[in-house]
C-alpha cells in the first residue's frame, strides 16, 4: 500500500506538486495520467526518494519512506524508466541481472545470468539478445530489457514511467499486455505514469489524473468515461477545447 | 550598478561552486574508505585512465624533453653553459614539466571523458536507475575513477619523466654532440630522491583533481546535449586551472627554502 499526503515539490520558482494526496492499495495497478510537465514523473521520484519533497508525507505499507532502511526499501521496488535507462557499458544480461550481481541480493554469476535469461524470455526476448549491448537494440527491445530488469529481483512494487513513449502502436500494445500480465502474475503493486490512453485502459485498475499540481480525479478505470469531470473528460478524449489550456 | 550586480552574482556563483565541489571531494574521500567497493569498475578505470593514456603521455613527454634540450643548449650558449643540458632537462622534466604536462593531458583526455560519460548517464536517467537498483552512484561511478586516477597518474608521471629525459638524451646525443655515457651520468648524478618523490606526489594530486572534476561536473550536469557539453567544458577548465594552481602550491611547499 502506498499513500501520499499533501506532497509539495517546487524546483526554484516553479511549483510542480501543490499538495498531492494519493492512495494505492496493495496489489492494485494505478495509472497516473496528466499533461506534460504536470509532475507525474516527479511524483514517483518522490516516492523512491530520488527527489525530496518540500512538504508532505509518503508512506509505504504504513512506514514513512524517509525513516526506512534505504537498501531494504529500494530492494522492494522495480522501475522501468521512460528511456529504459540501460547501462551502455554492460551487456543486456548484465543490465537485467544488475541487482543480482552486487549488494544484498548478490548471487553467483551463472545463476544471475540464468535468471536474466529467464526474465528476458518472459518479456519476449530470445537468449541470443543476452550478450548484446543496449546500443545494438531497437527502442522496443530496450523497453523490454528495461522491463526485464525491473522485474528481475521479483519486486513487490513496480513503477513504469511512460512505458510506451516513442514506440509504434503494435509495440505499445505488446508492452501494455506484458505489464498487465506481469503485474497480475506477480501480485505486485504498480504505478504507471502515462498520457497514452490505450495504456491506461490496458494496464489500470485505478486511475488518478494530475492537474495543477494536485490529483484532480481518482477512481476505478471503469468510471473514467462517466466521471463528469470536465478536465478528465477533455484529457481522455484528447480535445483541444476545454478547461485545460492547450498552450502551457 | 548593473555591472557590479553581475560581478557579485558571478562571484557568489563561483563561491557556491567551490563550496559544492569541496563537499563533493570530502564525500568522495569518505566513500573511499567505506564498503561496498566495486573492484571491477576500479580495474576498468585503471585501464582507461592509465594504460590507454600511455601513448599520449609518451608522445607529449618525448617531444617536450627533446625541445627542452634544444632550448637549453641554444639559451645556455649565450653564457657558455651548453654543458648543463642533461642536468636541466632532468630537473625540468622531473620537477615541473613531467607532472604538469601529464596532469594537463589527463585533464584533456580523462576529465572530459569522465564528465561526458557521467553527464550522459544523468541525462538518460541511468544515475536514477542506479539508485533504484540499490547502488550508490558515488560509490559505483566516482570512487573507482578517482581512486584509479590517484594511483595511476603518479605512475604515468614517472613514465613521462623517463620518456622526457630520453627525448632530451636522443636530441642531446644525436644532434648536439653529447657523449651518451656522460649525458646519462650527469642526469643520474644531478637528480635527487626528493625531485622524484615530489614529481610523483604532484602526479597523485593532479590525478585526484582531474578525476574529481570530471565526476563532479558530470554528476551536476544540466539537461540535454547542451548540459552534457557544458559539463564537459567546465570540467576540463576547472581541472586545468586547479592542476596549475596546485602545482604552484606544491612547488612552493616542496622547494621553497
Amino acid at each position: 500500500m502506498i499513500e501520499l499526503r499533501d506532497v509539495h515539490k517546487a524546483f526554484g520558482s516553479k511549483q510542480v506538486l501543490r499538495g498531492v494526496d494519493l492512495f494505492v492499495p496493495k496489489g492494485e495497478s494505478m495509472v497516473v495520467i496528466g499533461g506534460s510537465g504536470t509532475g507525474k514523473s516527479v511524483l514517483i521520484k518522490c516516492i523512491l526518494g530520488l527527489v525530496q519533497p518540500d512538504r508532505g508525507t509518503i508512506l509505504v505499507d504504513g512506514q514513512y519512506v524517509t525513516q526506512a532502511d534505504r537498501d531494504a526499501f529500494l530492494a522492494r521496488f522495480g522501475m522501468l524508466f521512460q528511456g529504459a535507462a540501460l547501462f551502455d557499458s554492460l551487456t543486456v544480461w548484465q543490465n537485467v541481472a544488475f541487482r543480482l550481481l552486487r549488494g544484498s541480493l548478490k548471487r553467483p554469476k551463472p545463476e544471475a545470468r540464468e535468471v536474466a535469461i529467464e526474465k528476458l524470455r518472459r518479456v519476449g526476448l530470445t537468449p541470443e539478445v543476452a550478450d548484446l549491448y543496449p546500443a545494438e537494440l531497437s527502442g522496443g527491445m530496450q523497453k523490454r530489457v528495461g522491463l526485464a530488469r525491473a522485474i528481475a529481483a521479483e519486486p513487490e512494487i513496480i513503477f513504469f514511467d511512460e512505458p510506451t513513449t516513442g514506440l509504434d502502436p503494435i509495440m505499445s500494445g505488446v508492452i501494455n499486455d506484458l505489464i498487465r500480465e506481469i503485474v497480475t502474475e506477480m501480485g505486485a503493486t504498480a504505478i504507471t505514469i502515462t498520457h497514452d490512453m490505450s495504456s491506461v485502459r490496458a494496464i489500470a485498475d485505478d486511475v488518478a489524473m494530475l492537474h495543477g499540481g494536485k490529483v484532480r480525479w481518482a477512481g476505478p478505470v471503469g468510471q473514467m468515461d462517466e466521471s463528469g469531470d470536465p478536465y478528465l473528460d477533455q484529457f481522455v478524449h484528447g480535445r483541444a477545447d476545454g478547461p485545460i489550456e492547450a498552450v502551457r | 550598478m548593473t555591472f557590479l550586480a553581475a560581478l557579485g552574482r558571478a562571484l557568489l556563483t563561483l563561491l557556491s561552486q567551490i563550496g559544492r565541489a569541496t563537499i563533493f571531494a570530502f564525500e568522495t574521500l569518505s566513500h573511499m574508505v567505506r564498503p561496498p567497493f566495486y573492484v571491477k569498475e576500479f580495474g576498468h578505470a585503471v585501464l582507461t585512465i592509465g594504460y590507454f593514456s600511455l601513448p599520449v603521455v609518451g608522445l607529449t613527454a618525448v617531444f617536450t624533453g627533446g625541445a627542452l634540450a634544444l632550448q637549453i643548449y641554444s639559451g645556455g650558449a649565450r653564457f657558455s653553459a651548453e654543458a648543463v643540458v642533461p642536468q636541466i632537462v632532468a630537473i625540468g622534466m622531473v620537477r615541473e614539466l613531467g607532472p604538469v604536462l601529464v596532469g594537463l593531458m589527463i585533464a584533456a583526455r580523462v576529465t572530459s571523458s569522465i564528465a561526458a560519460e557521467i553527464a550522459t548517464m544523468k541525462v538518460t536517467e541511468q544515475i536514477d536507475a542506479l539508485v533504484t537498483l540499490s547502488t550508490h552512484p558515488a560509490k559505483y561511478l566516482t570512487v573507482p575513477r578517482v581512486l584509479a586516477a590517484l594511483i595511476v597518474v603518479p605512475a604515468l608521471v614517472g613514465i613521462g619523466d623517463i620518456i622526457g629525459i630520453l627525448g632530451g638524451f636522443v636530441v642531446g646525443t644525436e644532434q648536439l654532440g653529447f657523449n651518451p655515457g656522460t649525458y646519462l651520468k650527469n642526469t643520474a648524478d644531478f637528480l635527487e630522491a626528493a625531485d622524484i618523490w615530489s614529481s610523483l606526489a604532484k602526479g597523485a594530486v593532479f590525478g585526484f583533481l582531474a578525476a574529481l572534476m570530471g565526476c563532479y561536473f558530470g554528476m551536476n550536469s544540466g539537461r540535454g546535449a547542451q548540459g552534457v557539453g557544458r559539463a564537459t567544458k567546465s570540467s576540463v577548465e576547472a581541472a586545468a586551472v586547479l592542476i596549475l594552481a596546485a602545482n604552484f602550491l606544491l612547488t612552493a611547499l616542496f622547494f621553497s627554502a
